[in-house]
Parts: C-alpha cells; structure tokens; sequence
C-alpha cells in the first residue's frame, strides 16, 4: 500500500509539473534554490579551510580568493551586491555531503572534476575555474629534483578521500616504487607532518603545493617538482536537479572569464556600454535579454564584471600578486596561449 | 632479596645506625638532588655508569641500617613501616625519590623559569622556554572561539544565568521540594535553550544574529555539555522506567536503544549525523550543524543516562513501592511523587559523572568540523605567524580540562560520600 | 489452549513470509544491484508483526498473571504498548521515506553492490596484503584487523599497567600509593582526544630523524619515521607452534592434576614453577630437535635522497600506532586501576585474618584466597573497560592510524558517497563486537556468580 500510496503522489506530481510547463512563459523558470537564495538574501558558499589564493580568510574574517572570486560572482548576479555571500569553511570529508544536504548551494572549493563524483553522488560540476596537475613537493636539502630519484620506501603525505590519493597509487605503481602513504583528513595536519619531516614528499594540485608552502615554517626551503603527473580541472560545483542554478552558477564563471577574453574589467565595464562590437554590448547588458533565461535582470553580467572584475583581474590579485603562482600557465585565454576557452554569451 | 641485610640492628645499636643511616640516605638524596637543580657532579671522579648507581647503592645500604623492627622512637617506626618494610620497598621509594628530583628542574625551568609571557608577537619569544604569549594573545579565542569580542558578554551573562536556574534546587523551600523533579525534568531544559537561543545565538531584541559556526573554544565546550545534560537526563529517566516496565514492547524496546546506543563509539554516531542525517530529513529542513551534533550527542548520553537512572531506581526498597501500591498509587502518581524524588536524589552523583564523561567527550566535535578548544588549538598552531608552538597549546589545553574534570570529580566524589552516610 | 495454537500459526505464516521474501523475493540479488527499494518497510515488517502478534497469543497466560498482579485491565495493558510501537514504527517510516526521496531527487543508488568495486587506494599499513586493486569489502577486512591490532596491544598494555597501579593504590608505602595516585588523577581527567593528539603532535614528532637516531637494545630504532625492529624470519613456524601448543595442554593436565592432589590429600606442588619450566623448556627443545630456527632481519639504514634516510628490512611499526596505543592504554589503565583497587578491597578483612589465622602464608593467602574472590569484583567492570578501549580506538580518525573508521568511514566514504549503507556497516561492526563482549560477559558472570540458596 506504501508503494501505492508513493506511485499516486509521483503521479500528481508529473500532472502538476506538465501543468507548470504549459502555463509557463518564456521568461519564468522555476529553481528552488534560486528562489530560496533570493528569500534569504545571501548566497551559501563552500569552501576550503584556509588554502592561500583559493579561499582564505584573514584575521578579520574577510575571505579572498579565486574560489571565492565564483561564489562573489553569483552574488553579484543573483543578488545584486557580490558581498552577500555566507563562506562556509568545509573539509574534503564533508565537502560533498554538505552539497548534497542542503547545506550550502555552491562548493567552491578547488573540487577535481571526475567522472565518478560526476555521475555518482547526485553532483554536477559547472565549469573549470582552474586548469591544475598534481605534483609532489620536497625539500630542497634532499637533492631530488625529479620524480625519477624517488626511491623504494619513500613516504608521501596527503589528504584522504581526495583524487590526489588515488593518482599517487597509480603514479607510484605505474614507477613500480613501493611507497608508504601518509593520509590525514585536514590539509592543516599533512603540511605540519612534511614540515616536522614524517614523510619525505607532500603530494596535492601544484596549486595546492604553492599555497601551503606559504603557510611552512621556512617556505624557501622547498621545491615543487617540475612532473605533473595527473589532470586536476577544478571548478565549482552544485546539486543535481535544479538546472536553472546550474546554469546561473556557469555563466557567471564563464562571464569573468569571457570578460576579459574582450578585455572589459572592472574599471571600463561602464564606459564599454557604448562599445562597437556587439559581443561586448552583450555581456555589459546594454543589449540583447540574456537574463531573462535564468529568471535574471540584464544587469547580471555587468555587476559580476563590475564588483568581482574579470578573471584575470582575480587570478592576478588573488594568485599572482601574493607571489604563489605568477605563471598563468594553462590557465590562460586561448588566444594568448592558455586554454581558458568558454562558450560564447548570446 | 628479602633476607639480605648486613649489619645487624636491633634496638641496642640504635644510636649508631641511627646516625650512619642517616647520613647515607642524605647523601644520595642531595647528590641527586645537586645534580639535577645545580648541575653540580659530586662524584664525576667515578665511571659514569657507576656513578648513576651510587647514590642508589647509598640510599639503600642507609635504608637497610635503619631498618629495626620496634625501635621505639616512633618517627623511625611510622617511617620503616611506610617506606622500609623491604629492601624492595625501599629500593621503590628511592626510585621514585630520584625520579621526581630528575624530573622536576627541566619541567620547571620549561615551563616557568625560561618562559616568556610579555610581549605580543611571535618574537617576544626569546628564551628556550614555554612561549606563553602565544597563549595570552589566543586567550580569547581559545575561550569564546570565534565569536565577535564585544559580544563576549553575551556568552558569560548567559552561562552566569544558566548556572544560577541550575542550582536553584538548593535553595528551594520544603513546600517546593515536591516539585524539584518536575522543575529539572521539564521547565529547566526549556529556559536554559531559550536563555541560550535568545542570548547567544541572537537575532531578537536588537541583539546581533551570530551563527552557530562562529561559536567555539571552551564556550562551546560548555554550552554542548550543558545542553545534552539537560536534555538527556529526561531522556533518560523515560528510559530507564522503560526498560523496568512490565509491558514486553516498552521494555525491549528500550532495551534496544540502550544496547544499541552503548556499544556504537561516539565518532560513529557523530559522523552519522552530520553525513546521514540530512538523508533522513526532508528536502527543504534543514538542520544546523551544531543542532545536528546536539541532538546525536543527546541520543548517545541519554543510553548511558538511562543506566545511571536505572541504578538507582534499582537501589530503592521494594517497599517504597508496596507502600505506594498499598495506598492506591497508580503507577504515574507512584513513580512522579514517591520514586522518582528519592532516587533522584541517589543518583547526582553519577549524573554529575555523565557530565564529566561527557565535558572529556566533547572535544570530539572537532572531527566533524565544530571548533571548540581542541579545534581552536588545531587553528592555532598553523596559523603562519604562529608555527611550532602546540606543545604550549597542548599543555595549556590540558591544564584547564584537568582542572575543571578533576574539581567535577571530587566534588561528585564528596555528594556519594555525603548521600552514602545519609541512608 | 487455543491460544497457543493461534501463536503458532502466527509463528509459521511469520516464518513463511520470511523464507519467500528472502529465497523468492529477490532480495539478495537486489541488494548487489542497488536497488533501493529493498528499504520498504511494508517488505521489512510484516514478518516482524507476525512474530510480535504470536508472541502475544504464546504469553496470553503470563498476561493474565502480569494484570492481576497488577490490577490492571487489559486495555491498559495493551494501549500503552501499541502506542509506542505505533510511535517507533512511525518514525521509521518518516526517516526511510524521506531517504528514499532524497535519494531519488538526487539520484543516489542504495545498494552494497559497491563493496565489490576495486578501492584504488593504499593503505600504509596492513597486517595482512592489501593493495589498490583489493575491492572495497577487503579493505574493510583489513581495516578492521587494524583496529583489532590497536584494541589487542592496548588491552594488553592497560591490563599490565592498570594491575601495577590499582596494587600500588593500596601499597602501605606513603610515596607509592601517592604517586599511584597522582597517576590515576592525572591520566583520567585529560580527554582521550587531547592525550592521542599530544603524544602524537607533540611527543613523537619530537623524535630524531632516521640518520640521527641512536638504537635502543642495538638493533632497535625509534625515529620521527616509526619504530623499526628487526624481523623475526621463522623457519618451521608450525613445528614451534605445535610444541607450544603441547606445553599448554600439559600444563592444563598437571594443574587438574595438582587441584586433585590438593583436594584428596591437602598436598601442594608448585604448578607455576612447573608450568614455566614446561613452557620453556618444550619449545626450546624443538629449536634443537624439531628443525625451528630463528633468523633476524636487522633494520639497516638506507639512503634514499640527500637527506632522507629509512630504515630497510625489518619491522617498522608506524608513529601513529605507537601514539595511538600509548595514549589508550595509560588512560584506560586508570579506570582498570580503579576496578582492581575496588575488588581488593571489596574483599572483607575477616578472609584475610581467617586464612591468617589457618596458618596461610601470605602469599597463599593472596593467591587462594583473595585473588579468586577478588577478581569476581574485578572482571565485570574491567571487561567494561576493555569495551570502551575497542570503542576509543575509533578515535585514529584523528591522527592518520588506518583503522576501520579513517579507511572505511572516512576514504571510501569520500571516494563512493555511499554515505548510508558504509555508516551503517561501521556502526554494525561496532555494534556486534559490543554486543559479543558483552555476552561473553553474562555467560562468565554466570559461571562465577556465588549460587544463594
């Protein structure tokens, strides 16, 4: 009878949303989680315990970064002031669960894309904010400068539940070393246990190694190897089920991006309303009713712009400023190089 | 061993061994004793190994002298029977003698004689002690978390409040007396969260709204233990008249909670509610995570509440019981005004155990992203500006919990002495 | 009469419902199949209400006892009952059915089929071989083994130091008994939590790197990297274990023997001596006799970068296990020194001066007399102890000890998102190694227990 019970509900459920569909305009689409954004006022971010350049907070409580950067991005769009952000500060462990429980809307939070987290656990990943690859990082003292001297024995820390683990398996096998993994949950405690010298190498995205040398006790004292041995895409993250957020959340990364693909920042977003190319005239707003698809004023992209800047405005205050990655590397336009290439905002 | 002595003394040569005794057992006292305060090596002439043992081998040929039987002077006998009753005793008492003289200098001179506490940054710390700056410029945050500093007053008049309702009890008049289960049991819980929902928490009366992830340090420490206590201990007396029911389906059932609750850890259950109970609510309620770890916390204690109940329930005369029945209780009224007030009154003490259980547990909501004071410490010590310094921040951590569990047991120690002789 | 002929019936249409959802229902080809639905709760309890409802009809007579001793009427009796049961069941279906909607909005699977996928993660340490390609339910295996391994070595260590300090607690010397004292205040009022993380982050990462650490005993290393030891290579292992397994058996004989002698004629021989001669003296013989040798494999430090050294061959026994088990043990060591202070002195003084007064010495005072009625106190609430040790192991999630918690509820956790089925697993295990102590207990009480007239 329960199973009667549940068949007739999903039953009345499918009429109403038919219902909805017929009744519908082109402009009203429904997403809970906008709307419930929309009621409380701020936008739920997740976000890592404290990586330099990706999601950090100062003595003040003041959180900067590129990560940060997307969900600041959302707030400008969805909200209208890209300060409305409530930063949620999440391990690996509950990174996911926190998504999918309703905890927060967004997971910015330097997140691998992989199939399986993907297609598995009720997730899907909205865009790469940040072309990585993992690497291993060692003291300068030890005289390695490949990862072709690691030798038989070597122990190697990093985060649990975190592709890095599965990747270093699979480098060290494919070198057949044999290897001793060190695995703690917080980032915090991997970098003390390579510091006070427990493991010989510390393994996590490049990024990730840059950042936490940062935080060491002598961060001259360590090199980062020049291998890469995995593709890390990270990006952001939302719940399955709710496309319209998923695609707000997409577009907003992907209107810094193509902001500055057309080199409008911050400071000339306004002046650029009167620009000739149409394509520019688009993403500030002044043209075309773009917004109106997410449910949107066609302000959105003017304001992300505008209050957030491009991307490479962030890369360069949060990453490149601070002296953890100077070199853009991938993460660069494709027109200069880089492989940041996102579809086109029309 | 036990046979082995090579000057005879007995009462006639008491004088003599008295006073050679004596003096070999100061000997190898001070020698240790200069050793390891002054460094000073009275017998470096000698072969190091054998001049670890010689104050030993002193200490013990002076105990062996004034080893007599009945001397008369009663010092000397309290002494021999304490301490001198064998060569194996004595050789235990002089171990431990020199243990704590080698210990005590480099622990003192750590933590007091080369320690810094002036001064405000990381370079204050010059000395090669203890850097207790660090500890008094992360004092606040150790204690209130992160909560915003002009706000501290919120979390002390709430406490202050909550402690004052708490031990109302013991001022309340014989003719309220009849009504002190009821007062714990029901209206207590109910104005200690809205104390602390309306004060902490914020939000009303133009106080500002703070979220619970901003709560931590020993504050938050507290504020969990308070709140399982008091909604467990309901908990748990509904249990524990659960599991002595005559009625088959309430008393396995409690049963079964109680087993099952009692033989999962506590980290089990705690990442159970923060990964497993969002699954089990509806989409759109959501629960804060302290809210959640709360309520498992609750669950979780009130199993072992119930057990501490049902001891003393159990420890009450069948006749408390006859007599009631016999004046045509039912067993509501039986339980409400003639059971539950007397064994109430048997089992403080072991409820103030469950608190102290579970003060020691609560530094376990660090593993599931709540920072109280073990959590604080962790931010602390990788903080950039502070590296290098948790072994201060350890001993810090456990100096407090040390004295707030050990003040808790021996005050729980001294209500089971004073209820022990009250029957 | 009918009753009881009702209650069966109940009983076998209860048992049949079972037997066809199980053997013809499919379920267990569902559950490797995730296949959620398996948690309906029409599916799960009806066999249950069948069971409950004969149980009722069987204890109809007992009922009718219960309500007149207690004056109660039957509606009484059964209202209450039936709405809790109502209450509990209306729970379940509230959690399951919202899990099953929450799953389905997100488009989870329920099911244990993931226990067959391969893990693809190391662990870094394992008693028994463990490689990335072992599937999910292998790693659990050896996880498990882990916290087994932790619970063993700390119950051992807590059992010793608990004995020494519980019998110093009573000691007549001033100093010991103070310093036992001092001990059990000191260990018992730190959390477990602040211990395991002070020995860890804050004791063993004070420890010499590899190249600079002195060996203990000549061939044992203590560095910031683990214990290293040399290994013990066994050649006719089985030989050795078979001559020891003798020796038990024959001291078993002789001291059934020797309780005879003593019960038929009050003689006494000195079984320890003897079973410790035995004991020794039998397996050494094998080395001789039998073809057991035993070879060491000596740690030897090897170089593996400009400043990295480990230590090759041998056994290297992780910092996080020395931290793990060092920690349990002196803080349960407390609690177990109070039970065994406890049972010392719950022994009344008058059995001391009757064995006195018997012309006992006092060491047979001690062992036959109060040592077995001592340790009837002792074990009920050290076994308790012994529980919450298992239990507190749980705490390696902690630091980066590989136990059933960190690898099982904590990296397949992360890596499946299978949040429910692997917390419940955990919780299980947890919950049947409880629930096995815990009999073992009941049955050893009641061996023991002094039989009242």
């Amino acid at each position: 009878m329960f199973k009667l019970i549940k068949q007739f509900t999903s039953f009345v459920a499918m009429v109403a949303v038919l219902f909805a569909f017929t009744t519908e305009t082109m402009a009203a689409k429904k997403s809970k989680t906008l709307k419930n954004t929309q009621k409380k006022g701020f936008v739920r971010c997740g976000v890592s315990q404290g990586l330099p350049g990706f999601s950090n907070a100062d003595a003040s409580g003041n959180w900067t970064g590129v990560d940060v950067d997307v969900c600041r991005a959302v707030a400008a769009a969805v909200l209208g002031d890209a300060n409305k952000v409530k930063f949620t500060p999440l391990s690996a462990k509950e990174r996911f669960t926190a998504l999918t429980s309703g905890e927060i809307d967004v997971l910015s939070r330097n997140t691998t894309w992989t199939l399986s987290r993907d297609a598995d656990i009720g997730l899907t990943f909205v865009g790469v904010n940040f072309y990585d690859g993992q690497g291993f990082m060692v003291r300068k003292s030890s005289g390695i400068t490949s990862t072709s001297q690691f030798k038989d024995g070597i122990s190697a820390c990093t985060n649990i539940g975190t592709t890095t683990e599965l990747n270093m398996r699979d480098f060290f096998n494919s070198k057949g070393i044999s290897y001793e993994p060190v695995a703690f949950e917080k980032a915090d405690e991997v970098v003390a246990a390579y510091d006070a010298g427990r493991c010989d190498t510390y393994t996590t995205d490049k990024s990730g190694l840059a950042a936490q040398r940062t935080k060491m006790s002598n961060p001259d004292e360590h090199i980062v190897l020049p291998e890469t041995i995995s593709k890390e895409p990270l990006g952001p993250v939302v719940r399955q089920g709710d496309s319209v957020w998923e695609d707000i959340v997409r577009w907003s990364l992907n209107t810094m991006i193509e902001a500055e693909e057309y080199g409008i920042t911050s400071a000339n977003a306004d002046s650029m309303k009167t620009s000739d190319n149409p394509a520019i005239k688009r993403l500030v707003g002044a043209e075309g009713e773009l917004g109106a698809a997410f449910g949107l004023d066609n302000e959105w992209s003017l304001r992300i712009i505008k209050q957030v800047g491009n991307y490479g405005e962030s890369y360069k205050r949060n990453i490149a400023d601070p002296g953890i990655l100077p070199d853009r590397g991938p993460n660069e336009l494709w027109t200069k190089g880089g492989i940041l290439y996102v579809p086109p905002a029309r | 061993m036990s046979k082995f002595t090579f000057l005879k003394s007995d009462r006639s040569n008491i004088q003599l061994v008295l006073i050679t005794g004596t003096f070999l057992i100061t000997i190898s006292i001070l020698d240790v004793f200069l050793n390891s305060f002054f460094r000073l090596n009275l017998i470096s002439f000698l072969p190091s190994k054998v001049s670890f043992l010689t104050p030993f081998i002193i200490g013990m040929i002076g105990l062996n002298l004034i080893r007599i039987e009945f001397s008369g002077n009663r010092f000397l006998d309290t002494l021999n029977k304490n301490i001198n009753t064998s060569n194996f005793n004595a050789a235990l008492t002089l171990l431990i003698i020199f243990v704590i003289f080698k210990a005590i200098p480099p622990s003192l001179s750590w933590m007091i004689l080369d320690a810094n506490i002036s001064g405000d940054t990381k370079e204050a710390c010059t000395g090669t002690g203890a850097c207790w700056t660090y500890i008094k410029v992360w004092f606040r945050r150790f204690m209130y978390g992160m909560y915003p500093n002009e706000q501290h007053w919120r979390i002390n008049t709430a406490f202050l409040l909550v402690i004052g309702l708490g031990t109302f009890g013991l001022f309340a008049t014989e003719k309220m007396k009849k009504f002190l289960a009821l007062y714990y049991v029901v209206i207590y819980p109910i104005i200690a969260f809205l104390i602390i929902y309306y004060l902490i928490s914020g939000g009303y009366f133009g106080l500002e709204w703070i979220e619970t992830g901003a709560w931590g340090g020993l504050s938050l420490t507290f504020i969990v233990s308070f709140f399982c206590l008091i909604f467990c201990f309901p908990l748990g007396m509904i249990l524990a008249l659960g599991r002595r029911s005559n009625l088959p389906a309430v008393r396995y059932i409690s049963i079964g909670y109680i087993e099952f609750w009692r033989g999962v850890p506590l980290i089990t259950v705690l990442f159970m509610s923060s990964v497993m109970f969002p699954m089990f609510l509806p989409e759109d309620f959501f629960m804060d995570k302290l809210v959640r770890v709360i309520i498992a916390i609750t669950l979780f204690e009130g199993a072992y509440c119930a057990e501490v109940i049902r001891g003393g329930l159990q420890s009450l005369p069948r006749g408390q019981y006859d007599a009631a029945k016999s004046l045509g209780m039912g067993y509501w009224k039986m339980h409400i005004f003639v059971i539950l007030p007397q064994a109430l009154k048997l089992v403080i003490p072991g409820i103030c155990n469950t608190f102290l259980a579970l003060v020691k547990d609560t530094p376990l909501i660090f593993v599931v992203g709540l920072a109280e004071l073990a959590g604080m410490l962790a931010l602390a010590k990788t903080n950039p500006k502070w590296l290098g310094f948790a072994m201060e921040g350890y001993i810090f951590a456990a100096i407090i919990f040390w004295i707030i569990c050990y003040a808790m047991s021996k005050y729980s120690y001294n209500l089971e002495e004073k209820y022990k002789t009250d029957r | 009469m009918k009753f009881r002929i009702l209650a069966y019936l109940f009983f076998f249409v209860g048992i049949a419902d079972l037997f066809i959802k199980i053997f013809y229902g499919n379920i267990f080809s569902d559950l490797t199949e995730d296949y959620y639905e398996i948690a309906n709760p029409i599916l799960v309890f009806t066999p249950v209400l069948f069971f409950s409802i004969g149980g009722i009809f069987l204890k109809e007579s007992k009922v009718s006892l219960t309500l007149e001793n207690f004056g109660t009427s039957r509606i009484k009796y059964y209202s209450p009952q039936f709405i809790c049961l109502s209450v509990v069941v209306l729970i379940f279906l509230f959690f399951t059915f919202n899990a099953q909607m929450n799953m389905e909005n997100r488009g989870i699977d329920f099911g244990f089929g993931f226990l067959t996928q391969e893990a693809s993660f190391d662990m870094q340490f394992s008693l028994m071989d463990y490689d990335g390609q072992d599937p999910y339910w292998w790693a659990y295996v050896v996880a498990l083994l882990n916290t087994l391994l932790v619970a063993v070595l700390g119950i051992i260590f807590c059992t010793i130091i608990g004995v020494i300090v519980g019998i110093a607690r009573l000691s007549p010397n001033f100093l010991i008994r103070n310093s036992a004292a001092w001990y059990v205040e000191f260990f018992r009022n730190i959390p477990l939590l602040l211990q395991i993380f002070f020995w860890y982050y804050a004791a063993l990462r004070a420890l010499p790197l590899p190249q600079d650490a002195s060996p203990l005993f000549g061939v044992t290393y203590l560095t910031i990297k683990g214990y290293y030891m040399p290994a013990f290579i066994w050649n006719n292992l089985n030989i050795f274990l078979y001559s020891i397994l003798a020796a038990i058996i024959a001291i078993i004989f002789i001291r059934y023997y020797a309780n005879k002698l003593r019960d038929n004629e009050g003689k006494q021989i000195p079984v320890f001596y003897i079973s410790l001669i035995i004991l020794i003296i039998l397996p050494a013989f094998t080395f001789l006799a039998g073809g057991v040798s035993l070879n060491f494999e000596i740690p030897v430090l090897k170089q593996l970068s400009a400043t990295s050294f480990i230590y090759d061959g041998g056994i290297a026994v992780p910092p996080e296990l020395i931290a793990l088990t060092l920690a349990l043990s002196l803080y349960t060591a407390t609690f177990v020194a109070e039970c065994v202070r406890a049972g010392i002195q719950g022994i009344s003084k008058g059995q001391k001066e009757a064995a006195a007064s018997l012309g006992l010495t006092p060491n047979q005072v001690l062992k036959l007399v109060i040592m077995p009625q001592a340790l009837r106190i002792i074990i009920p609430p050290t076994t308790n102890q012994y529980l919450n040790l298992t239990k507190n192991s749980s705490l390696a999630a902690a630091i980066a000890y590989p136990d059933l918690v960190l690898v099982f509820a904590g990296t397949a956790l992360m890596q499946t998102g299978r949040a429910i089925e692997i917390v419940s697993i955990t919780m299980l295990t947890y919950l049947s190694i409880s629930l096995a102590i815990a009999a073992l207990m009941n049955w050893y009480n009641k061996l023991i227990e002094i039989k009242e007239k």
